[in-house]
């Protein structure tokens, strides 16, 4: 006897109905509010209150204030490509050091923990559930001019009198970056690293290889493409940062690309704040969906 | 102290030894990533007001007596109150639409459910504060502006979370299969029966880890709930830590903080047991849950 089609049992419409909710939950906040982005930028501008007037239909789209952004973003004088260019910098600074402290510490995990791993695993688990604002708060009491790292330096006599950490040091905005979004780099390095089969690299011992070599040339390979998407969730996050520089330096001189956003929508240059989220999402598409093809590729990869 | 400086050296630098380089680098990582928020929690059971000085234990100070407590404070217990509301019903909203979602995805797989899950996913890993722009605007420019406030941060949270949910239980739907609701099917359980009856228990452990994640993420949102925020009263404890953190706050805000803490840990504690429990039943090994991503 032929088995039935399992999918005649249920009705055409069955299962696509279950994903009406959720659809229209994105379609309102989430693909909605960019539409709404796009009306602002190009939108007009109240010539007397220089509020923001959305236009929302994309045939009367006014590209003057978003050019004006553009233009001030490419003139290598102005505070707007200053912070740009800090923000790259920091970014890429703190994801290189994330990768770097990363690395070791999902490579033991997956390979030297042997009894320990469920602790280190639950340690490294741990800040996914613990608040970011908490954990920047931590630093900020730390690095007070009487707070313990102060205080620990000055008894080791590192130090003769107390840093002001806290004062527009760029040193510890990188710093907070890291500490903030260290735990995503280990994630994908630790997947990757934990599924490499021991037997790939006892090959490669037996074939002669020494620890260093086996390293470089079978583990460090296979796990390049964990690297890549580290470093991507890691970077984009940090890009849209402004809370971390906030708590930790809150100057000018360490403005991030974020908080350049946020303090135009705080004074009401609301049409300003639009375009640069525009730059920033433009910038940011690439990597963005070079992640998701990634992970589905590991996901269908994974599903085999 | 130089000669135990040298022993360590040597200790570390051993050839023979298995990576304990290695051992080194991890240890001193988990005691960067976990001190400072050890030390922040025994703050908020700090006997005096200062932040930087330990004066002496004290159990109940910042979190009951006094004027200044969690409790007392108005500031702060109207923080507390407003972050569990709001995480309660974005647990209440994100995890249904999710879990409905996730069987959506897995069963109906054409090609308009894979462009819905690709934006999905997308929401995931768009920075924040884009999403938090876009609907600030959205509530200001398009909508009314009355509904800024609670309102509009439980609509953005709602759907910034799903995807956790989603991405937890469709994990869980491929290691299930459809043998269990064919069978139910087969015994004479119609489509509705069968997914209530066989399909949603077996998921319950995802749905429980699920909703553990998602209370987590809304309690410790900061980006949307703030971008959504005008008004001192929907003030959360993120906004709140965020706002005094720099002008000196006193340990009430620690143990607000631990609270939050408290909270959460117990919330994916009892998920994981759960998780651990009913995948231990079945005798099949756990599909690892994705945390944090």
């Amino acid at each position: 006897m032929l088995k039935a089609e399992p999918r005649g049992w249920f009705p055409r419409w069955f299962w696509p109905s279950f994903a009406g909710p959720a659809s229209i939950w994105l379609l309102l906040f989430f693909l909605l509010p960019f539409y709404v982005i796009l009306a602002v930028a190009f939108g007009r501008l109240d010539q007397v209150f220089l509020t923001a007037e959305p236009v929302y239909n994309p045939l009367q789209w006014n590209t003057g204030p978003f050019r004006d952004v553009l233009g001030q973003l490419s003139d290598s004088r102005s505070i707007a490509q200053l912070t740009f260019v800090r923000t790259l910098g920091y970014v890429g600074i703190a994801t290189s050091l994330c990768l770097v402290i990363g690395y070791p510490v999902a490579y033991f995990i997956a390979r030297h923990a042997g009894r320990a791993k469920t602790f280190f695993l639950v340690a490294f688990v741990a800040p996914f559930w613990i608040s970011y604002m908490m954990r920047m708060f931590a630093w900020v009491n730390l690095l007070q001019p009487d707070g313990y790292v102060n205080r620990i330096l000055t008894a080791l006599h590192l130090q003769s009198s107390p840093r002001l950490f806290l004062n527009g040091k760029a040193s510890t905005v990188v710093m907070g970056l890291v500490y903030g979004y260290v735990p995503y780099m280990i994630l994908p390095l630790y997947g990757m690293l934990d599924r490499i089969n021991r037997s790939t690299l006892e090959a490669a011992r037996d074939l002669g290889a020494g620890q260093v070599k086996t390293f470089f040339r079978v583990t460090l390979p296979l796990s390049r493409q964990a690297i890549l998407a580290g470093c991507v969730i890691v970077a984009l996050p940090m890009f849209g940062d402004y809370f971390t520089q906030t708590l930790l330096a809150s100057t000018r001189q360490t403005a991030m690309f974020g908080n350049l956003i946020v303090s135009s929508i705080e004074s009401s240059l609301v049409n300003q704040g639009a375009s640069l989220v525009i730059v920033m999402l433009a910038l940011l598409m690439i990597p963005m969906i070079y992640y998701l093809r990634s992970t589905k590729a590991a996901q269908e990869m994974a599903d085999r | 102290m130089s000669a135990s400086a040298s022993s360590l050296r040597a200790w570390i630098m051993n050839p023979w030894a298995k990576a304990r380089f290695l051992w080194a680098i991890a240890v001193a990582y988990v005691l960067w990533t976990l001190l400072p928020v050890v030390v922040a929690v025994a703050f908020s059971f700090n006997a005096g007001k200062a932040q930087t000085t330990w004066q002496g234990f004290s159990l109940t100070r910042w979190y009951a007596d006094d004027v200044n407590s969690v409790w007392q404070n108005t500031e702060l217990r109207s923080a507390l109150f407003q972050s569990l509301k709001l995480s309660g019903l974005v647990v209440a909203i994100a995890v249904p639409f999710g879990v409905s979602f996730a069987l959506a995805l897995d069963r109906w797989r054409g090609r308009t459910a894979a462009s819905v899950n690709f934006v999905m996913l997308f929401s995931f890993i768009t920075p924040e504060i884009a999403i938090g722009v876009g609907l600030f605007l959205l509530f200001t420019q398009a909508i009314q502006p009355a509904l800024q406030g609670f309102t509009a941060q439980v609509f953005g949270l709602s759907m910034y979370e799903m995807a956790y949910a989603v991405i937890i239980v469709r994990a869980r739907l491929l290691s299930v299969g459809r043998e269990y609701e064919e069978a139910a099917m087969d015994l004479g359980a119609s489509p509705a029966g069968a997914l209530r009856r066989v399909l949603l228990p077996m998921l319950s452990p995802a749905i429980f880890a699920s909703v553990a994640i998602v209370f987590a993420a809304a309690i410790d949102n900061f980006v949307i709930s703030q971008r959504m925020c005008a008004s001192a009263q929907c003030q959360t404890i993120p906004i709140l830590i965020y706002s005094s953190a720099r002008r000196s706050p006193l340990p009430s805000l620690n143990a607000l903080a631990s609270i939050t803490l408290f909270a959460s840990t117990l919330v994916i504690g009892l998920a994981a047991l759960a998780y651990k429990r009913a995948s231990g039943r079945e005798g099949k090994k756990a599909t690892a849950v994705p945390v944090g991503l």
